[in-house]
């Protein structure tokens, strides 16, 4: 690993002006960042830690919103009483990515910013457009078995890791950042970017912005939500496909819903028109399998990852009818 | 810089670390503590398994300044009550043959620490999510979850 310095400071803007160079990092939990850069993957010369930031909180607003402080280590965001029983579906995500020591270290804010696990991304023997532009991406004919059927472009086809965002991609949360031009919201689905011709810029964010909050919106349905995840082993396994659902049935009628998809693209993909075949249709299986496959129907599989399709459909149909079932 | 942190109970210093160390390294190189194993060094294997301020973490991906202030504890320092050198966990995993090569012994048995501290008669399905993170490639986990069901049985019967 390469010389870097090391910071740690007591306020987010002292933290955000230390950032501004493209050559610094912000370290938290660091089990994405530290394994990168003893991959060589990431190489920055300077370290901003930010856990002395007071940003481990979850607490309700009087209007029922929940905001999370981006500080929130995943297993206490897990166990919390109002995240369990106000969004089952984001409790099940974070519970469902890595391994008990992982999710004690990982926080909020660094989860949403973890990079692909895109093998030629890690490995900096290889090309990678995401990596180094313009060097080429050979997962397009080599190992793609887990890369996207959505979003992706003719330059990169990595997926997003993150169980966590797939949920809260579904809850329509809103991020709150810090940057040099002072405090703002953004909602999560305008976070992040597809790839296109520029893949090495994956969010909206400005240089040496700090996600410090993500705010969850009054759902009350979300009650009644749920995180399947498919992977290629029992636990502690990144998923092959997954799905945040919320559903809210009135007599035989879908009311409303809210749905994502993890490991299909290069976002966590919300399947806005899955929702939109569903709201005021029947509860049924035949029409939960139509909507997902009219989601599905701009899916542009490879030669190793066709399988998507009807994993991310049978995740979908299993997943409504459970929540349909008050299961 | 230099670094003051808390081992085993025992107030410790190291001077001159550079942040690129982890806490993995400084336990071990300078420590003088190996028990902590150091195999993937990517959070992936949980060997490294030690407790910072009470939680059960990697130390290979924590770097060293972040141990700053803050209290490890390291298997070596789980047996720091009992006169007989070993304490029940560790005793289970001798007496059920869940030891083979021994290199992720330590970090399985800081795992299963802190799942007995958390949940005390786990089932199956418990043990091994709680373990998931700690890998080993001699003993195809069965006589690890014995260990685990024996130290938990033993624990109950101290603690009830």
């Amino acid at each position: 690993m390469r010389q870097f310095g090391y910071e740690r400071p007591e306020y987010a803007a002292d933290a955000v002006a230390l950032a501004e160079r493209p050559e610094v990092r912000y370290l938290a939990g660091g089990t994405n960042l530290v394994d990168l850069m003893k991959l060589g993957v990431e190489t920055p010369d300077l370290l901003v830690d930010v856990s002395a930031l007071p940003y481990e909180f979850v607490q309700e607003d009087l209007d029922g919103l929940v905001r999370i402080g981006a500080g929130v280590r995943n297993s206490d965001l897990a166990a919390h009483a109002l995240i369990r029983s106000r969004y089952p579906v984001l409790a099940q995500a974070v519970l469902a990515g890595a391994s008990g020591q992982l999710r004690n270290m990982a926080t909020v804010g660094g989860n949403l910013l973890q990079r692909t696990r895109c093998v030629y991304f890690q490995d900096v023997s290889k090309p990678c457009n995401k990596r180094m532009p313009g060097s080429g991406c050979p997962a397009r004919k080599g190992d793609h078995h887990n890369l996207a059927i959505l979003g992706a472009s003719d330059q990169c086809i990595a997926t997003n890791p993150s169980d966590m965002a797939v949920a809260l991609t579904a809850l329509d949360a809103v991020v709150h950042v810090q940057d040099h031009a002072g405090p703002h919201e953004v909602p999560l689905a305008e976070l992040y970017r597809l790839p296109g011709s520029d893949p090495q810029r994956e969010t909206t964010l400005a240089p040496g912005a700090l996600i410090t909050a993500v705010d969850l919106p009054t759902l009350p349905f979300a009650r009644r939500s749920r995180y399947r995840k498919a992977r290629e082993r029992a636990s502690y396994s990144f998923a092959i496909g997954s799905v945040a659902a919320a559903l809210d049935v009135e007599g035989d009628v879908v009311r409303d819903v809210r749905l994502a998809f993890g490991a299909v693209a290069p976002v966590p993909w919300r399947a806005r028109t899955a929702e939109a075949a569903l709201v005021g249709g029947p509860v049924n299986e035949e029409a939960f399998r139509a909507a997902a496959e009219a989601e599905l129907a701009a899916a542009e599989p490879l030669r190793d990852n066709a399988y998507k399709v009807p994993l991310i459909t049978n995740l979908v149909v299993r997943t409504l009818a459970e929540l349909a079932a008050g299961s | 810089m230099r670094l003051t942190f808390d081992v085993n109970g025992v107030g410790q210093q190291a001077d001159d670390v550079w942040p690129g160390e982890s806490l993995l390294y400084v336990l071990r190189e300078r420590m003088g503590l190996p028990g902590t194993k150091n195999a993937c060094e990517q959070g992936e294997c949980g060997s490294c398994s030690v407790y910072l301020d009470g939680t059960l973490v990697c130390a290979c991906l924590v770097a060293a300044p972040q141990a700053q202030g803050r209290a490890v504890r390291t298997v070596e320092g789980l047996a720091t009550d009992s006169a007989g050198g070993l304490d029940h966990i560790q005793q289970a995993f001798v007496e059920t043959g869940a030891v083979q090569c021994g290199f992720c012994t330590p970090g399985l048995i800081m795992a299963t620490d802190d799942l007995l501290a958390n949940t005390p008669t786990p089932s199956d399905a418990e043990i091994r999510e709680a373990l998931a993170g700690n890998l080993c490639r001699c003993t195809g986990y069965e006589k690890i979850l014995d260990a685990v069901r024996l130290a938990a049985s033993r624990r109950t019967e101290v603690t009830p």
